[in-house]
C-alpha cells in the first residue's frame, strides 16, 4: 500500500521510498522533513477537490502538506497498535 | 578595553519561533534591508548584554539543512559559513529549537553544531510544549549536544537574560580556545541520533491533547475549510472599507484644516498655491488612506502569525494546481495584496524556477494597497452607499469585485503562461504546516509599524516629489487670460496627446493626466487628480471648496469611472515593482514582457467596461 491509499488517522511506518520517481529537489526537501524509510506517519487530511489533493501527513509532532505524487512514491505498512501498559 | 560588538545569528528550522525571539531580544531596535545582490531580507537588531556589551543580532531565514534547496536557505548557509558578502561571519550561532518539535529540529541542529562554531541553543516555546503535555530537561539536552542550552519563551520574555549571558560566554570561550569541527555524520545517522537525544531529554509526555489538531479538523475540513477561508477574506475586505472610515474622515478633516490654515496665514501667491494645491492636497490625499492600509496589513500579519496562512496555502493548492502553480505561490500572491514588492521577494521560497517566474509575472495583478486610494476615492464618489444585505454594503461589494477581477485575471494569465512561455513540469507542493499560535501584540505592532513607516516614507519622499513636479508642470507656462490653465501647461499638452489614444476607453484629459505620474506609484493618481482639480479650480471659490469626490462626480460619468477602475486592476503602474521584477529575473526581458501584457490587458478591460456600461445606459 502506498501512503496516498492509507486510511485517514491510521498510524503507519514508511517501508520504502521510490526516490527515482521524484524531482531531486523535492526528494531532498522530503528527506529534510524526515519523510524517509522508517518514519512513522499518519495521514491527517485530504483535499476535497478533484484528485483529493493535496494531503497532510503527521510525522512526529509536525504536520506536512504534500501532493499525491509524493505520497504515491512511499510504500507504507500500517502499524497494529498493541495495548500498552 | 573597547571591543567590537559581538555578531550573533539566529539559526533554525522554519517555524522555530526565530522571529518572535528576535523581536523579544531586540525590541524595536531593528533594521531591515536586503543582502547585497539578492532580495532576501536581512533583519538585524541590537541588544545589550547584562555586562553592558553590545551584540549585533541577525535573524536568518529558516532552513531545514545546509544543503540548500531555495535562495533564502542559500543565504542562511552562506552567512553561517562566512561566505555572504556584506555580512561578517557570526561570532556566535544561536540555534533556535522548537521544544514541541524537538526531534525534527535536532536534525538540522546537529548539522550546525558539527561545524564547531561557537553555538548556543535556545530551547524555544517551552510553554507550548508544556501545553502539549511535554516536559523537557534542558540539562540532559546540553549534555547530549555539548553546547549550552537555555530554555526560552520569547513571547513571555522568559530566559532572555540567560540567553544573552550565554552568547557572551560562548564568545569569550571561543576566544580562549581553538575551534574544532566535529566528525561528520550522515543524514540517516543524524536522524537516529536526534531520535535518541530527544527521547533522553523528554522527561514526560502525556497523551497528546493538541489544540491545533482540533482547529485543523475544522479549518482543513474538506467541505468546511474553503468556505471558511473565503468568508474570512470577504470579512477582511469589508473591514478595510468600513472600519477605516471614521479614521480616514478624521485625517481628511485634519488635512483640510491644514490647507485652510496655510491659506489664512500666507498671502495669495503662487508659492501659497504650491503648498496648498501641490503639497497638502497631493500628499494629504494619499496619507488619508493610512487607516485602510493598517487594517489590511493587520489581517495579513495576523494570518501569518497564527499559522493560518499555511493552511490557506494548503486549501488553495488544488486550485493553484489547476493553473499549473502550487499552494506555495498562494503566500507570495496573498502578500501582494498588501504590496507586490514583498510578494515578489517572497517567491524566493519557491523551488521550481518556472513556477517562481510565473508567480512573479502575475503578482502585480493582485490588488495591492497602493490601489486602495484609487479604488476608494472612485467608489466613494460613484457607487451609492446602499445596503444589499445584512452587513454587506454595495461599496464593499464593488471593492470585492475588483479584487476578484484581479485574481481571476491572474489565474487565467497563469494558465496561459504555464502552457506557453513558462512551460515546464508540473510543480510540487511540500510544506510544513506550523502549529497554531496566538499572535503577540508586540510582534504585530512591530510588523505594522514597519509597514506604516514604509508607507509614510513613500508619501513623504516619492509622492511628495512627484506631486511637486506635477504641480510645476501644471502651472507652467501660465495661461493667457481666458485660457484654461491645464490646457496651457506642459502636463496638459502631454495629457491631451495621450488622451487621443485613451479616448476609446473613455478616458478624458484629466484621467490621462493622472496615469502619467501614477507610473511612479498608483496612489499618485489620486494626488494628481486632487492637484489637477485644485489648480483648475483655483479661480473658482465654490469649486475649490468641493472635496475631491464631488469634483470627480461633477466631471466624470459612471462608465468613465468604471473604466478607470478597470484600468487600475491590470495596469502595471509601479516603477518599484518593475525594478524588483528586473532584479529577481536578472534582466529586462521578463519585466518588459510583464509591462506589455499588463498594459494590453488594462486597455482591453477598460475598453470592454466602458462600452458595456455605456450600452447598459449607466451614463
Amino acid at each position: 500500500m502506498t501512503l496516498d491509499q492509507l486510511p485517514l488517522g491510521t498510524p503507519a511506518r514508511i517501508a520504502s521510498v521510490d526516490w527515482s520517481t521524484l524531482v531531486a529537489e523535492e526528494a531532498q526537501r522530503l528527506q529534510a522533513l524526515g519523510l524517509d524509510a522508517g518514519a512513522r506517519v499518519t495521514l491527517a487530511y485530504r483535499g476535497v477537490f478533484a484528485g483529493r489533493d493535496p494531503l497532510a501527513v503527521e510525522i512526529g509532532r509536525m504536520t506536512v502538506a504534500l501532493r499525491r505524487v509524493h505520497a504515491r512514491a512511499m510504500t507504507v505498512e500500517p502499524i497494529i497498535e498493541t495495548a500498552r501498559a | 578595553m573597547s571591543r567590537m560588538p559581538i555578531v550573533a545569528a539566529l539559526v533554525g528550522n522554519p517555524n522555530a519561533g526565530k522571529s518572535a525571539l528576535f523581536n523579544a531580544l531586540t525590541g524595536a531596535r531593528q533594521k531591515i534591508a536586503n543582502y547585497p545582490g539578492v532580495t532576501v531580507e536581512r533583519k538585524a537588531g541590537r541588544l545589550i548584554l547584562p555586562t553592558g556589551e553590545p551584540v549585533e543580532l541577525v535573524d536568518l531565514p529558516g532552513s531545514y539543512g545546509l544543503g540548500s534547496t531555495s535562495p533564502d536557505e542559500e543565504v542562511t548557509r552562506k552567512v553561517i559559513m562566512g561566505e555572504q558578502t556584506g555580512q561578517a561571519q557570526p561570532d556566535v550561532i544561536v540555534l533556535v529549537l522548537d521544544s514541541s518539535n524537538l526531534e525534527q529540529h535536532l536534525v538540522f541542529a546537529q548539522e550546525v553544531i558539527e561545524l564547531g562554531r561557537p553555538t548556543v541553543v535556545a530551547l524555544n516555546m517551552v510553554d507550548l510544549a508544556e501545553r502539549d503535555g511535554l516536559v523537557i530537561d534542558p540539562a540532559a539536552l546540553q549534555a547530549a549536544l555539548g553546547v549550552p542550552v537555555v530554555a526560552t519563551v520569547a513571547v513571555r520574555r522568559r530566559g532572555l537574560a540567560e540567553l544573552g549571558a550565554a552568547i557572551g560566554e560562548a564568545r569569550d570561550r571561543a576566544q580562549a580556545h581553538e575551534l574544532t569541527p566535529r566528525p561528520h555524520v550522515t543524514l540517516p545517522e543524524r536522524r537516529m541520533l536526534a531520535h535518541e537525544i530527544a527521547n533522553a531529554a523528554i522527561i514526560s509526555e502525556t497523551a497528546k491533547h493538541r489544540i491545533h489538531a482540533k482547529l485543523d479538523k475544522a479549518l482543513l475540513h474538506p467541505w468546511a475549510g474553503p468556505p471558511i477561508l473565503f468568508a474570512l477574506l470577504f470579512v477582511v475586505f469589508q473591514a478595510v472599507f468600513t472600519w477605516a472610515t471614521p479614521f480616514a474622515d478624521g485625517l481628511e478633516a485634519i488635512v483640510g484644516s491644514l490647507g485652510d490654515l496655510v491659506k489664512a496665514t500666507l498671502t495669495d501667491s503662487l508659492f501659497r498655491d504650491l503648498i496648498t494645491d501641490g503639497i497638502i492636497a497631493g500628499v494629504g490625499s494619499v496619507v488619508v488612506f493610512l487607516p485602510q492600509i493598517v487594517i489590511l496589513f493587520f489581517f495579513i500579519l495576523t494570518m501569518e502569525a497564527t499559522g493560518y496562512m499555511a493552511r490557506a496555502a494548503f486549501l488553495m493548492d488544488r486550485m493553484m494546481a489547476g493553473v499549473g502553480l502550487s499552494g506555495r505561490s498562494f503566500i507570495p500572491l496573498l502578500s501582494s495584496f498588501a504590496c507586490a514588492i514583498p510578494g515578489i521577494m517572497a517567491t524566493r521560497s519557491i523551488t521550481d524556477p518556472k513556477d517562481r517566474l510565473t508567480t512573479i509575472l502575475i503578482a502585480p495583478m493582485m490588488t495591492c494597497s497602493a490601489r486602495l486610494p484609487v479604488y476608494a476615492v472612485i467608489i466613494a464618489a460613484f457607487i451609492p452607499n446602499d445596503k444589499v444585505g445584512p452587513g454587506i454594503g454595495l461599496q464593499g461589494l464593488v471593492l470585492f469585485a475588483l479584487y476578484v477581477a484581479g485574481i481571476v485575471g491572474a489565474m487565467l494569465v497563469a494558465l496561459v503562461l504555464r502552457r506557453s512561455v513558462t512551460k515546464g513540469a508540473a510543480s510540487g507542493f511540500i510544506m510544513e504546516l506550523p502549529k497554531y499560535q496566538m499572535p503577540t501584540v508586540k510582534d504585530l505592532a512591530i510588523g505594522l509599524w514597519q509597514r506604516v513607516w514604509i508607507f509614510l516614507r513613500r508619501a513623504g519622499t516619492m509622492i511628495f516629489t512627484v506631486t511637486i513636479a506635477l504641480w510645476i508642470l501644471l502651472n507652467f507656462p501660465r495661461a493667457e487670460p481666458g485660457q484654461d490653465q491645464i490646457n496651457a501647461s506642459v502636463a496638459g499638452t502631454l495629457a491631451n496627446g495621450l488622451a487621443v489614444v485613451l479616448e476609446p476607453i473613455g478616458f478624458n484629459r484629466d484621467m490621462s493626466l493622472a496615469i502619467i505620474p501614477a507610473m511612479a506609484a498608483r496612489e499618485v493618481a489620486v494626488s494628481s487628480l486632487a492637484t489637477t482639480y485644485a489648480v483648475s479650480a483655483s479661480d473658482d471659490e465654490d469649486a475649490q471648496a468641493m472635496a475631491l469626490g464631488d469634483q470627480l462626480k461633477s466631471r466624470w460619468t459612471l462608465p468613465m469611472a468604471l473604466s478607470f477602475l478597470a484600468w487600475f486592476v491590470f495596469a502595471p503602474q509601479c516603477l518599484s515593482t518593475i525594478a524588483v521584477a528586473r532584479r529577481e529575473t536578472n534582466g529586462w526581458k521578463w519585466p518588459a514582457f510583464m509591462l506589455a501584457y499588463l498594459f494590453a490587458l488594462a486597455y482591453l478591460a477598460s475598453f470592454a467596461t466602458f462600452w458595456t456600461a455605456t450600452a447598459l445606459g449607466l451614463g
